[in-house]
């Protein structure tokens, strides 16, 4: 196959994967954009495996053996560790991107000038660095999204100096590696990528519990760039255009994260954010309007939610572990049919994951058009009658508005304390991932409904379903 | 012009037909205005606020022989102590506007026309648009429908809205309202606010928007069947709309703690609409309104003035309602009557002029010749629904643009950065790596166009496909995976190859999955 009909044709794939994302605009036209990245993705296999490969046994062997391991996950992933199966397939492209370029510079290509071998050394070196962070910080971001590893960021003494040290020293290791002949270079390779490994193990142990989703977006970003530099090193413009596009898309899903919690990228990678200044304000309680909180029952929250006109339910990932999706939605569909007007609301840092509580929804069946988000419904809070949180903390604190020595002032939040009643449903009264407390739980029109909130759902949808059954008698 | 207002003599009546401050208009209007003593103390107006409004204060007598102009509320009628019929009392060529209802006193219509006195009738306004301000039927039923809750509240035990307290939940009231009318809908109005739920029936299926922009449940009957009427009353109905009507009646009487009937047809005796057995079917201490009382009611228990309790059913059928809110009653009142007279001229210019619809519509006698009834009205005007759009949630407006103002500049620092950096590689380094690097950066460029137009509802999904599309470093593997199988450079691309693969499979896949959930 000619050089050029296989960079056209790596073109044709470019094009497809980018058309996949822009599919991912709306959702009529979403599936369609996955159609073309599957597309895209044979196309660029098909080529590669005709013009470059000589030997098929072995690739056929992977090609079929990766392909059912990622099928079987792929069937049998719950929704709501989607989280965690995202963080795990970052570690594999990491990982990939480690050994393509260990491969690439044990492959030992002959180049004529000297500044060409440089740039390609310095590629390799790049790549593997990037791809050795995202291995290990999405193997840490998996155990932490399992539950595996305490969610609690752990913070070492002089954890940034520990850092810039460890940052030096690869530094140096880049120094000999480019100036080693043969394949002698290896020895400083593979320290650096030990060293690398440690940051992104490091990085990601020092990040916490609501900040989890930006980690996973700056893993995916990550997984990106090293693709990316995997293009370079073997002079292949599909990985580059590829890697791009995965970089930014990532880079770009950080930054919305973090504007939705009004912190800068730096603050959140450089981590520690739910323990050194939580701490403080869980012993201090200047400000906080502390008092009693009005408990309802499960009865009495069923009539709230059948005598409003209004209903909006913000979910949280308190929804996500209980699994309460699906009777929510049912308590929705009641409600519905009593014609009252039913909404759920998403904040964009909810759950572990960018769009994670949409997904959840969606898998419940809740129709996409009653989901809106934090900026459609907010104004929409005043007119509405029943609020129901559940399993969400910080996203509807009323302290990131109006109090100025909260840690997380000035993030936008779902102004639930403007409806009529809030009802809150809440495993306890222990403060959320930011460890900040809640001023809502005190408001004179919040009531809070305790317990787990799968069985408090259920106990809900029960009420519902006798009172129905009631007035149709 | 001379305009009296006479004291009402009937017992009980507290209303008065004019107040201080339509008094106060009537003067500016032009009139030269006098009140009977006394006239106002039933609506708590003293006489001396009357004639501090302009009026002067005169004798019974007096006022009736001397006014050109007489207001009243009820009709004329037989006054015992002084033996005589207040229409005789009236002076030749003299107007007289009141309530007359000269259908069911034709007595008092045939001693008017022989008084020659010129007669209007204010329930005889004719239900057009121009004349809504002086429609005081429609006045008075907003005040009845209001004060009939009130009165159900003062004899129903419980409260009306629903509570969660300390000491225990309360349930809400549920209150039922037949009929629709201006009396119906102000009922439900004032329910909802004590916060009831209120339901309300309507033969009418034209007046479920208004019942619902009033925060009422509408209740209809499956039933084809036309009812509205020229003059925008209700209709009798058929038989088999009857059936299904009083059905459903039925089993809304075993649900509701207060059941508030309006249902009136012009000239007919009221319907029965509540039977015997849904009193006997509803809870002890539920309340019944019925306002149609004076027509004969709309609930077999009524008894017209009176409170009949019945198996712990409360029944009113109180027939002075709007009596009870005498100085609402008659400011209302009162300026319904203000405004007729401005309409026929003023004190100036007073004429009356049977061109006018509404003129013809209302006068029942005039220069010793009966003019009632007069020629059907044309059609009604449609009923302008009064259910103004709640504005659509529109988006806060300053984010877009911040937003496109923010990314603005990123743009143009991310662009200017890359620039000069392009430009110091493409001065020292290789011709290919600069053409990687165009690759690159313009890559990213659609990357960023592209990811922000991504609905966040999406976002999961998103990073599931990227995670599929970034196993594209397969290819990588792929390259060198061609030696032998003991080579360390095989084995590594080997490995890579079937993480990467793991990736692109179950990326996909589970992209498909949850593109596959989304729906509407």
């Amino acid at each position: 196959m000619s050089q050029g009909l296989i960079t056209a044709l790596y073109l044709v794939a470019g094009v497809l994967f980018i058309m996949s994302l822009g599919g991912l605009s709306a959702q009529s036209s979403a599936r369609r954009g996955n159609t073309y990245g599957v597309i895209g993705m044979v196309i660029a296999l098909a080529i590669t495996a005709i013009g470059a490969v000589h030997s098929y046994g072995l690739l056929i062997c992977v090609l079929v053996v990766g392909g059912s391991i990622g099928a079987v996950l792929a069937r049998r992933v719950q929704m709501t560790a989607m989280p965690e199966m995202v963080a795990a397939l970052h570690s594999f492209v990491g990982a990939a991107a480690v050994l393509v370029g260990i491969a690439s510079y044990l492959e030992g290509r002959v180049f004529f000038t000297r500044s060409e071998a440089v740039i390609h050394r310095v590629e390799i070196f790049l790549g593997v660095f990037v791809g050795a962070i995202t291995f290990t910080g999405s193997v840490v971001a998996f155990g932490k999204l399992r539950g595996a590893i305490r969610s609690k960021p752990l913070l070492l003494p002089k954890r940034h100096w520990l850092n810039l040290i460890m940052l030096i020293v690869c530094g140096a290791m880049g120094i000999t590696f480019l100036g080693a002949s043969g394949v002698a270079g290896l020895v400083p390779l593979l320290v650096m990528t030990v060293l690398a490994g440690v940051i992104g193990v490091h990085l990601v142990m020092a990040i916490g519990g609501a900040d989890m989703p930006v980690v996973v977006s700056m893993l995916n970003s990550y997984s990106g760039w090293a693709a990316a530099a995997a293009g370079f090193m073997l002079d292949n413009d599909l990985l580059i255009i590829t890697g791009a596009l995965v970089g930014s898309s990532g880079a770009i899903l950080s930054y919305i994260m973090c504007h939705a919690m009004n912190r800068s990228f730096i603050s959140v990678i450089l981590g520690g954010f739910g323990a050194d200044e939580g701490a403080a304000p869980a012993g201090r309680t200047t400000g906080e309007p502390q008092g009693e909180v009005t408990p309802i029952a499960p009865g009495d929250t069923a009539t709230l939610l059948e005598d409003a006109k209004s209903v909006v339910i913000v979910p949280g990932y308190g929804m996500a572990v209980a699994q309460a999706q699906h009777p929510l939605y049912e308590i929705a569909q009641h409600l519905k049919a009593r014609g009252v007007k039913v909404r759920f609301a998403i904040h964009p840092v909810a759950g572990r994951l960018p769009g994670h509580m949409n997904v959840l929804l969606a898998e419940a069946k809740v129709p996409y058009d009653i989901v809106l988000e934090m900026e459609e419904v907010n104004e929409d809070f005043p007119n509405t009658d029943v609020a129901l949180v559940i399993g969400a903390n910080d996203i509807v604190n009323p302290g990131a508005l109006d109090d100025p020595s909260s840690p997380i002032y000035g993030m936008p939040v779902l102004e639930v304390w403007k409806a009529a009643v809030t009802i809150v449903m809440k495993r306890s009264m222990a403060s959320g991932y930011a460890g900040v407390e809640n001023p809502l739980f005190f408001k004179e029109n919040t009531r809070m409904l305790f317990g787990d909130a799968k069985k408090n759902v259920d106990a809900i949808l029960a009420e519902l379903r006798a009172n129905s059954s009631l007035s149709a008698a | 012009m001379k305009v009296g207002i006479a004291r009402e003599i009937r017992p009980g009546e507290r209303r008065v037909a004019a107040t201080p401050d339509t008094t106060r208009r009537l003067v500016k209007l032009g009139f030269e205005v006098c009140i009977e003593r006394d006239a106002g103390r039933g609506a708590s107006f003293p006489d001396a606020d009357f004639e501090a409004a302009g009026a002067k204060i005169v004798d019974r007598l007096e006022l009736w022989s001397g006014s050109e102009i007489l207001l009243k509320v009820q009709p004329p009628e037989m006054e015992v102590a002084l033996q005589t019929h207040e229409a005789d009392l009236l002076a030749e060529g003299a107007v007289l506007i009141s309530f007359l209802w000269p259908a069911k006193n034709q007595d008092l219509v045939e001693r008017l026309r022989a008084r020659k006195v010129t007669a209007f009738a204010m329930d005889q306004v004719p239900r057009i648009t121009r004349a809504q301000k002086m429609d005081a039927l429609s006045s008075m039923s907003n005040i009845a429908g209001y004060r009939a809750v009130i009165e159900a509240a003062s004899y129903f035990g419980r409260f009306f809205t629903g509570q969660i307290t300390a000491a225990g939940r309360v349930p809400p009231a549920k209150v039922l309202v037949i009929g629709a009318g201006v009396a119906g809908l102000s009922a439900i109005g004032a329910a909802r606010s004590l916060g009831a739920i209120v339901r309300a029936f309507d033969t009418r299926p034209e007046v479920r928007e208004q019942i619902q922009s009033m925060g009422a449940e509408f209740l209809t009957v499956e039933v084809e069947e036309e009812a509205s009427e020229g003059g925008g009353y209700g209709k009798e109905m058929s038989a088999a709309f009857i059936a299904a009507e009083m059905a459903l009646l039925a089993q809304q009487c075993r649900e509701v703690d207060i059941v508030i009937t309006t249902a009136l047809i012009p000239g007919k005796v009221a319907p029965q609409l509540v039977t015997q057995e849904m009193v006997n079917s509803m809870r002890p201490g539920s309340v019944i309104v019925d306002l149609a009382a004076e027509a004969g009611g709309n609930c077999a228990v009524t008894k017209p003035d009176a409170v009949v309790v019945q198996n712990g059913v409360t029944v009113i059928g109180f027939v002075d309602l709007p009596s009870r809110l005498a100085p609402t009653a008659s400011q209302l009142y009162g300026t319904n009557l203000l405004h007729l007279l401005a309409d026929m001229g003023g004190g100036k210019s007073f004429h009356i002029d049977q061109e006018n619809p509404i003129v013809r519509g209302a006068i029942v006698v005039h220069e010793g010749a009966l003019l009632w009834p007069p020629p059907r009205p044309p059609e009604p005007a449609k009923p302008a629904v009064a259910a103004p759009k709640p504005p659509t949630a529109s988006a806060a407006q300053g984010t877009p643009g911040a937003k496109a103002v923010e990314t603005g500049k990123l743009q143009t620092a991310v662009m200017t950065g890359a620039f000069v950096l392009l430009a110091l590689i493409g001065a020292v380094a290789p011709r290919e790596l600069v053409s990687h690097l165009t690759v690159f950066v313009l890559a990213c460029f659609v990357g960023w166009q592209v990811v922000w137009n991504v609905t966040p509802a999406l976002h999961t999904p998103l990073m599931s496909v990227t995670n599929a599309i970034s196993g594209i470093i397969l290819v990588g593997g792929m390259l060198q995976i061609s030696g032998p199988l003991s080579s360390p450079v095989t084995i590594l691309s080997a490995v890579a190859v079937l993480l990467a693969t793991i990736n692109i499979v179950g990326g996909f896949m589970v992209t498909q999955r949850m593109l596959r959930m989304f729906q509407k």
